[in-house]
Parts: structure tokens; sequence; C-alpha cells
């Protein structure tokens, strides 16, 4: 049995007070009336030169000429809402993020299941540990859902008051018209059917795994193959819906037909690198004894070829709406090019080049150094792509990676590490009582030489 | 000088694996090893240097990628400019991302066929060539693997047999 060390332990709960302080003073600091935000607009404006000073009051200024001093109000307030909103969005990509990674090593330890795949059974314990973070993540995420549901978080613009109100002056036809998806309680009821939905899923695969251990028949192995079925369904569903809900609720206005497969490539590339980086870490401590260089060369080949998939659907998705030049889609890209310019194209790098060049080649994916160099470009890419999947819309150009951004990082980081190697240390590493376990155990690519830390047995 | 050869024949792909395995630990040359089918690990077991053709492929992409970038200028840009969709054509760049389906295409066909291609010269196969399996039963389900003689026919004899031949033949080869 595994233990978790003291010092890891030490270390993920340091990690996560570190980063509940600094998300506690993102919050506190950040402004609260509409004279702290000028001020700090007028910081930004000596700071940042002329040039970019000029260039926003030149877009005031088209709202309404002759109002100058109207305008600098309209502009200090929609400031304002922009950086209170910036330490929610902050979390939120983070928390998104590790919510979106914990579901995909769940949704692929399910397919495995689902194809009775024969290499993947001695990774199985590591999956199973990573995807205990589902509850932690999805109680802080319905924390999230209520706080937006009550209005304490205005990231989603078409909760604002008036929005459904042809009365009101902030009324708006387009989100009207979408009102029977986009209202608030089916948004939030919708919510808690996903979380709950992943949780109980998670529930009784962990229970049925474990029960595999000592079972004398098949009838546990049996039920979680029944599970996974019914849950793959319910996750293509879910997914998909939650990646309308969530991310891109966001822009109200905006809508891609292939945005749900485009999040779960995002999630998924990430999920694999950080199984491979789960289990390169614990082969490394001496605890995964079956876990050879095939395995780590099959999950290089994951990452290397969803890194390929989310490189295709970042490119369909751009490539339609820059040849239809519809103005409704164009906002989306606008908006990106403008003020996210640099993060939105070296993502595309970080994502596709570098992952594409260094894992090509047969031999690199079986060595753990090269996979994790480049699993940590594949995550920090990915995080940048979600980063800019909710920053656009929420906080706009005010964006920056700073403290709220960073502490939220590591808090989740800290999260991770906690949850995922307490629950490691609480079954056998290996699932005994797998019928493809020997399969597994004999797992070898004929293309490569074992070197890796263990497989003589 | 007489050109002997021993043909050993197996009915299986893993005895033939482990009898290659045998046969190379006993420091004998194995001239050629004819299946049905490709036997994995087999290459590596017969002591043959490991391939290139992936590099090979790699380059053929990355020729096929020039050769889409330089088509579409050529076609789109300077002989005959076309203006689709409102799009610029006045330069390649702002025009790129219309012509990466053609980029991604031609880097695969010229990859993928240039591969065959390279696989089908290596392997001294053309057109009108004529088979150089000695027995057609390694068409259908036999594995023959063929060793030179030089003199040692008793030996080999014993070793195959007991490494699994169900048919050891020594031929003239001509």
């Amino acid at each position: 049995m595994y233990q978790f060390s003291g010092k890891l332990k030490t270390f993920s709960i340091a990690l996560m007070i570190i980063g509940a302080i600094g998300v506690g003073y993102s919050f506190f600091s950040a402004p609260k009336t509409i004279e702290d935000a000028k001020e700090i607009i007028a910081n930004q404006h000596d700071n940042h030169g002329t040039s970019h000073a000029a260039d926003t009051h030149g877009k005031t200024a088209a709202h309404s000429d002759a109002k100058s001093a109207h305008a600098d109000d309209e502009h200090a307030e929609h400031v304002l809402h922009q950086l209170q909103n910036r330490p929610w969005a902050a979390t939120y990509v983070a928390l998104f993020f590790f919510l979106g990674i914990t579901l995909l090593v769940l949704a692929f330890y399910a397919s495995q299941r689902v194809a009775q795949a024969g290499w993947s059974i001695v990774l199985f314990r590591v999956m199973e540990a990573i995807t205990a973070n589902i509850v932690p993540l999805s109680i802080l995420m319905f924390v999230f859902v209520m706080t937006s549901f009550g209005h304490l978080n205005h990231l989603f613009t078409w909760m604002g008051e008036g929005v459904f109100d042809p009365e009101s002056p902030n009324y708006d036809a387009i989100v009207d018209g979408k009102k029977w998806w986009l209202n608030v309680p089916g948004w939030t009821i919708r919510s808690a059917v996903y979380l709950l939905g992943w949780c109980v899923y998670r529930y009784f695969a962990r229970k049925f795994s474990i029960a595999e251990d000592t079972a004398t028949d098949r009838k546990p192995y049996k039920k979680n193959y029944h599970a996974s079925v019914i849950f793959l369904v319910f996750f293509m569903i879910t997914e998909s819906m939650m990646s309308w809900d969530w991310i891109m609720g966001l822009d109200p206005h905006w809508f891609s037909t292939l945005f749900g497969w485009y999040v779960l490539a995002t999630l998924l590339v990430s999920a694999l690198t950080v199984i491979a980086f789960v289990t390169i870490y614990l082969r490394s401590k001496g605890h995964l004894p079956f876990v050879n260089d095939s395995h780590i060369h099959d999950l290089a080949k994951f990452m290397f070829g969803f890194s390929v998939f989310w490189t295709y659907l970042w490119f369909a998705q751009f490539m339609l709406i820059w040849y239809a030049d519809i103005s409704e889609e164009t906002v989306y890209f606008i908006a990106r090019f403008n003020d996210y310019k640099l993060p939105f194209l070296s993502m595309v790098v970080m994502n596709f080049v570098f992952p594409v060049l260094l894992l090509i080649n047969s031999d690199f994916k079986s060595k753990p150094w090269f996979v994790v160099i480049g699993g940590l470009v594949i995550l920090a890419g990915h995080y940048i792509d979600v980063f800019i999947m909710v920053m656009p819309a929420t906080v706009g150009d005010q964006w920056f990676f700073g403290i709220p951004e960073m502490s939220a990082l590591l808090f989740f980081i800290g999260l991770f590490i906690f949850a995922t190697f307490r629950s490691f240390a609480k079954a056998a590493p290996i699932p005994k009582g797998n019928p493809f376990l020997k399969e597994s155990e004999h797992y070898h690519y004929y293309n490569i030489e074992h070197e890796g830390e263990d497989n003589h047995h | 000088m007489s050109n002997k050869v021993i043909h050993a024949f197996y009915n299986d792909d893993e005895v033939v694996l482990e009898a290659t395995k045998k046969v190379k630990a006993a420091n004998h040359h194995i001239e050629e090893i004819f299946c049905p089918f490709p036997v994995h690990g087999l290459d590596k077991a017969m002591g043959l240097a490991p391939t290139r053709i992936a590099i090979a492929s790699f380059m053929y992409g990355v020729l096929g990628l020039c050769v889409a970038a330089w088509m579409t200028n050529y076609m789109m840009i300077q002989d005959w400019p076309q203006d689709i969709g409102g799009k610029p054509n006045f330069s390649w760049w702002l025009n790129m991302p219309a012509f990466v389906p053609i980029l991604f295409e031609l880097t695969v066909f010229f990859a993928a066929h240039l591969m065959v291609i390279t696989f089908y010269m290596r392997s001294r196969i053309w057109p009108f060539k004529k088979a150089e399996n000695p027995d057609p039963r390694t068409t259908d389900d036999h594995f023959l693997m063929e060793i030179p003689v030089h003199d040692n026919e008793e030996e080999l004899t014993s070793l195959l047999k007991e490494t699994g031949a169900v048919e050891i033949n020594i031929v003239e080869k001509h």
C-alpha cells in the first residue's frame, strides 16, 4: 500500500493555504466604487503611455462625442465591473480547468472499462485516484453556480437585471430569444444535474473497482461495465451542455456548433497529460511496479494524437467563421485578436507545434522526461485556452496573469495533489481482481526497448 | 562452389519468432524469412537494422508542405489572383487560413504516396517482378526460414528440428 507522505501532504496544504490567501486578497483588493476604478484607469494610462490612453479614449469618445464627462463615467463603470469580475473569473478559470480535467479522466477511465481495454489496467488506480477530485471540485463548482444564481458575481451578463424584460433599458432581444434554454432556474438545475451525475458514477465505479480486488466472481467487473456504459452516454450529452452553459454562456450572443467538442478536446488532452504525470511520479517512487515504458508510450501517443485533434477543432472553428465573415460570429475572434493576441496565438504553438515536433518520434514517447517536458507545455497551453475562453467576456482588456490567477491555480494544484494521493493511498495500487491484469502487466509495444524503473516482474 | 540453402517451414508466427531467436543465438546467419503476414518483432529478432522509413516519411511530408505553399501562392496570388468571398488576395499570408486544408492534404499525400513507393523500391518490388518466395505455401499458412549452408547440414537440421520446424529441405539456390 502506498502511504501519503507527510511531506507531500504538508506541501499540498501549504499550496492550498497560499492559494486561498491570494484569492481572498484579490477579492478584498478589487475596486469597490467608481472612484477606485477611475484611479486605476488613471494609473494605467500613466504606465502604459499615451498610445493606449488615446486608444481607449478614442473608443469611448465614439459612443457619445459631445458628453465627454458622461462617457468617462460610463467607461469607468465598465472598467469597474471588469475589475470586480477579475477575481471571480480568475478563480473560475482554474476551477473549470481542474474540474474538466478530472471529468475527462473519469470519462477516459469509463471508456477503458467499456472497451474492456487490456493495456491500461495497471493505470486504473491512478485514474481512480485523480477522479477523487470530482467531489471537492463539484462542491466548489456548485458554490460558484449558487453565487451566480444569487447575483453575487456578474460573469454571466445574460443573468443581469432586465435582460428579459422588454420595458427595461437592459432588454436584450437576442438573449430573450434563447430564453427557453438560457434562464437562471434551468441553468442552475442543469448544473446541479451534471455535477451530481458525475459524482454518482465516480462513487459506484470506485466502489465496484475495490470490490473487484476481493471478489470471487466477475460480478463487480460486470457492474462496472454497465455503469460505465450508462455514464458515457450521460457524459457525452452533459459535456456538450456544460460547455454551452458554463463557457459559451459567457458570450450569450455568440454560438459555435462544435464548441462542445472543442472544450472536450482541450480537456481530454490535459486529462491524459495529468494521468501521465501522476503515473510517472508514482512510478519513479516505486509504487507502480507493473507500469513499464510501453504504458508511458501509450499515454504519450494519446497526448500527441489529441493535441492534433484539438488543433483540428480549433482551426475548424476559426476557419469557418473567418471565411463566412458574419459579424455575429467574428465578434468572438475580434475580441481575442484585439486584446489577447499574444496568448491566443502562442497557445497554438504550445498546443500544436511543440507537442507534434517533440512527441512525433516513437523513441521519445517512452522517455519520461520527454513526456514531462511536452506535458508541461501542453498543460500551460490548455490553461491559456480556458483562460481565453473565459476572460474576454468577463474582464475584457483588463486581463493580466497576476496574483488572482496565480493564487487560484496554486489553490487547485494543492487540492489536486491532496485529493489524488490521499485517494491513491486508500486502495491497492494494482487492481488485483481485474481479469485483464496479466495482459496489462505484459504489455509491450514491440517497437521500443523497455528501460524504465521496473519491469522485471 | 555449390550455393546450398536450407529451407525450414513453420506453421505458427509465435514458433517462427522463437525459432529465429534460437537460430541467432547459435550464431547462424538467416538469409530471409518469408511470411504470409507481418510478424511483430521478427525484424528485431533477425538482427535487421531499424527501419528509417519514418524519417523519410517526415521529409516527404515537409516536401509536400513546401509544394503546397508554392502551389497555392503561384495559382491564387501570382498567376491568376482570385477574389473569393471578398478575401484579400494580395498576399499569401493573409489568405493562408483558406490554404490550410490544401497544405494539410498535400503534406499527407506526399508523405503517404512517396513512403509507399520508397517501401516498394527498398523491398525490390516493381511491376512485372517475378515473386522471390521459394514456396507458394508462404503466401498461405506457412513461414519459411532460409539459411545458407556451409558444410553444416547435420547441425543446422537438428537445430531447426528442435525449434519446431514442420518440414526441412536442402535446396540448390540459383
